[in-house]
């Protein structure tokens, strides 16, 4: 246990995704099976263990510790794991000893419901402080170590010199502690031979159109597509198993029975989940926002499925029935996904339509000003393209419709993390709106990209020349009609908040120029984003 | 004397009104004594100062020469006579030159242990439990949440990640005086012979400590040669902890944020301060060695000073031993 509460302890402060990669592979690689198994299970999220209520760990403290200690602790420290697992005082006569993770998860699978109290008093009182709260975060069910599942499958590609799509491919076949994972990552077994069909497969993914990227490229090659605003899923029904993946290999069939239940088709399709109505119902597509209420959801209840009702907008399609097609031509595949489409229900499938274009000019008017709200520009993919897994450049690109712009004043800076420690690299920028009938900034984002290193040290320069309050590690700076800086904030959408003081909230902000040249009582206000909101509905 | 007419707290520190002198007062008086030479307790601009010879010495680094009136050295167990009231300095373990001063006076002794640490330092003398009818502790980690892990494996940690990431600088955050060496020493007493880089504020105080007797091994300015590229990639640059939010650590190659601090026990203390690779290592006692020493030196009262004092007077009840909250200000243990 030591180990995978080092492991916690650091990848939870380490913000550089490289050394979080590091980490996990030398934990990998230096620790046996089966802890590594369920660490990695702990950290994808696959690891299921009987919870353990908060009440019974504040419980089983308060056996050994007076009150009124245990209430200044835990409002010194403020989270009921760490404050358990440093004042917890092991029962004399416990002689200290290290279990190791796996053998912590096998007892508390073991363990029958009345039980449960009298085994996690003994752990605690074997485990040294790190060890009882990386088992009490194991417990309670939040980790909450900055960690994707995508991470860990690429520390494991890492750690056997393999392709990821390889890892993502086997990965809903097998379950922890992945034992047969680690011996053909460790080179002493061939690839697992999986037994369940419906998994999930890599996507194939595009690479944004650059600058000169289309000259000398022929438009007649190429298909255009709207890019919807959704989020990118693979659906398959496999000898009837019938799962749904999002883009990174997580499986979300839960969140939408509406769609695993219309699912009456036979092989793996590619598309964009929506919700709203469907082409084929003549009913509007409804917004990124929308789609939102159904996310992160573990379970959905009937009123969020009659309000948000979701449906796939195919793209692709990887297997037909249980044979694969992915060497197959773009248009040869399409012309399969269109004939399972057409025979799928017609309130959960449409197709996404091609758009017409015979120039490249045709094409970019076309992408700045499409025709629905939900569009966020266009994909080429060249017609005798195959399905290749990954980001590779040349079948595929995607051609976003231009972001939006605006001036805003910068306000509060946070100095930013690892490389960007000594410099003030995150920041918190306004727009003017009446307040009490006078004008004043009003926080609208927060941008910690977008800028060169050489922007950056001229905005930090300005940032310590010009503070003029300190909350904690946040500074305030000049923001005054005529003493400030300005910022052209570049951002992909905009929307409705309750959450922010000012209404709104954009979607990727970024700072995209320094504007030295503009005061900040020349720079935009409140309404102009409302209006962006208002032209979008 | 009652304990509470020999010392108590006034504005400008803890008096004693028969003696007519301060221990560690936070603005000038005429006549001070200092328990150690951080800067909350060891100020500039007294006018007789009595502290050991190692406390002047670093008051002396830090202000210049005219940093007191007169200093007087305090040796260790000697007793000296301050109009009547008769005061003995004894070893802290806290930092080089600390000490704890025993106040004595009409049948009654109290100890003022400024702050004391009890596990072994490589660069100071152990704390010596002193009898007393008054013991005054610090509580600075007094919470029972604190229990300092062993040194040992709080170097092993940093020596890990050297190994782990050989390409990225290493920036400890340190204490000036006194953390910075104790780190020193400790990284040398478990075999890692590498130059250490310093800041240049740690500089004056690295030198004293090393001709005092305290072998700190080879330490080079973390500063740049003309023309140099040198990036500090793979080795342990040490700095007081602000000096790292500075345009000057801008110098090193993809900097791994370490602090060295008994606060980082703590995770959302780490956080917030953006560090890596926290290393509990404290100047101070945890709550194990707060109550044991008050158990051991067995007072008749406590009275606790500077941290959380209301944890440590409520384990004091529980006890049966009387104990009381001594409000002083001006004291910050936050750069532990």
């Amino acid at each position: 246990m030591k180990a995978f509460a080092e492991l916690l302890d650091r990848l939870v402060l380490t913000p550089q995704r490289n050394a979080k990669i590091r980490l996990l592979v030398d934990y990998f690689r230096s620790t046996p099976d089966p802890s590594r198994g369920y660490a990695l299970a702990a950290i994808a999220g696959t690891l299921t263990l009987n919870a353990v209520k908060p009440a019974l760990i504040r419980d089983l403290l308060l056996e050994r510790m007076d009150e009124v200690l245990f209430h200044y602790s835990y409002d010194y420290v403020g989270d009921l794991a760490e404050t358990v697992s440093l004042a917890w005082e092991p029962s004399p006569g416990v002689a200290a000893a290290d279990l190791s993770l796996g053998e912590v998860v096998e007892r508390l699978q073991q363990a029958g419901r009345s039980d449960v109290r009298s085994l996690m008093r003994d752990m605690l009182d074997r485990l040294d402080t790190s060890g009882r709260f990386a088992l009490l975060k194991l417990v309670t069910g939040g980790l909450r170590i900055g960690v994707s599942a995508r991470l860990a499958k690429q520390a494991l590609a890492e750690m056997g010199g393999k392709d990821i799509v390889e890892i993502e491919t086997l990965w809903h076949g097998l379950a922890p502690p992945y034992l047969p994972l680690f011996l053909w990552l460790t080179g002493q077994a061939e690839m697992p031979v999986l037994t369940t069909p419906a998994v999930f497969h890599s996507v194939m993914l595009a690479t944004p159109v650059g600058e000169g990227d289309l000259e000398g490229l022929d438009p007649a090659d190429f298909a255009a597509e709207w890019k919807w605003d959704g989020i990118r899923v693979q659906l398959a029904n496999v000898g009837g198993v019938r799962r749904l993946y999002s883009r990174s290999g997580d499986e979300i069939s839960a969140a939408f029975p509406e769609i695993i239940e219309a699912a009456d088709i036979d092989g793996v399709i590619d598309g964009e989940l929506l919700v709203g109505g469907t082409m084929r119902s003549n009913r509007a597509t409804a917004t990124f926002a929308d789609l939102q209420q159904r996310l992160n959801r573990k379970t959905v209840n009937r009123r969020l499925l009659e309000d948000y009702p979701a449906f796939i907008r195919g793209y692709d399609i990887l297997f037909s029935g249980e044979r694969d097609i992915r060497s197959e031509p773009f248009h040869v595949r399409r012309a399969a996904l269109s004939t399972l489409i057409e025979a799928a229900s017609p309130q959960h499938f449409d197709l996404s339509p091609l758009v017409p274009f015979s120039t490249w000019e045709e094409l970019d008017r076309l992408r700045a000003d499409p025709p629905d709200p939900v569009i966020e520009g266009v994909m080429l993919k060249r017609l005798d393209s195959p399905y290749l897994a990954g980001r590779a450049k040349g079948p595929w690109f995607k051609w976003k419709r231009a972001p939006f712009n605006v001036d805003a004043v910068l306000m509060y800076a946070q100095r930013g993390h690892g490389k960007r420690s000594s410099y003030y690299s995150d920041f918190t920028f306004g727009v003017w709106a009446e307040s009490d009938g006078g004008t004043a900034l009003v926080p609208v984002g927060k941008a910690y990209f977008g800028f060169t290193d050489a922007e950056l040290e001229i905005l930090d320069r300005f940032v310590r020349d010009n503070t003029v309050e300190r909350f904690g590690p946040v500074r305030a700076v000049r923001a005054e009609p005529d003493a400030g800086f300005v910022v052209e904030v570049a951002f992909e959408g905009i929307n409705r908040s309750t959450r922010h003081k000012s209404g709104v909230a954009m979607r990727f902000p970024r700072i995209a120029r320094l504007r030295p040249d503009k005061l900040p009582r020349d720079a935009d206000r409140l309404e102009t984003l409302q209006a962006m909101i208002e032209a979008k509905a | 004397m009652k304990p509470d007419t020999l010392l108590y707290p006034a504005p400008k520190g803890l008096y004693c009104a028969s003696g007519d002198f301060y221990i560690d007062p936070v603005q000038p008086v005429d006549r001070a004594l200092i328990t150690h030479g951080h800067s909350d307790h060891a100020r500039a601009g007294h006018g007789h100062v009595l502290a050991t010879r190692e406390t002047l010495d670093i008051m002396r680094l830090r202000y210049g020469d005219g940093f007191c009136g007169a200093g007087e050295i305090a040796q260790f167990g000697e007793t000296i006579a301050i109009n009547g009231v008769r005061v003995r300095f004894h070893p802290a373990g806290h930092v080089l030159g600390s000490a704890q001063i025993a106040v004595e006076a009409g049948g009654t002794r109290i100890v003022v242990s400024g702050d004391y640490k009890r596990r072994p330092d490589p660069t100071c003398p152990p704390f010596e439990p002193v009898g007393c009818d008054v013991f005054i502790t610090e509580a600075t980690f007094g919470l029972p949440v604190f229990h300092h892990p062993d040194d040992e494996r709080e170097i092993g940690r940093l020596l890990m990640s050297l190994k782990q990431f050989p390409e990225r600088a290493h920036v400890v955050g340190a204490y000036a005086l006194g953390k910075a060496q104790r780190l020193i020493a400790l990284l040398r007493r478990q075999g890692y012979d590498e130059p250490i880089h310093i800041h240049g504020a740690l500089a004056r105080l690295c030198d004293y400590y090393q001709s005092e007797g305290i072998d700190l091994g080879e330490i080079r300015p973390a500063t740049l040669g003309p023309g140099s590229r040198q990036d500090f990639a793979g080795s342990i640059v040490l700095g007081p902890p602000a000096a790292f939010a500075e345009r000057w650590a801008r110098r090193f190659a993809e900097p791994l944020a370490v602090f060295a601090s008994g606060w980082m026990l703590i995770r959302q203390r780490a956080k917030q301060r953006g560090v890596e690779l926290p290393l509990v290592i404290s100047d101070h006692c945890d709550w194990a060695e707060l109550t044991a020493t008050i158990r051991e030196v067995a007072p008749a009262e406590v009275w606790v000073t500077h941290g959380r004092e209301e944890a440590l007077v409520r384990w004091c009840a529980l006890q049966g031993i009387p104990a009381r909250p001594l409000h002083l200000v001006g004291y910050d243990d936050e750069g532990e």
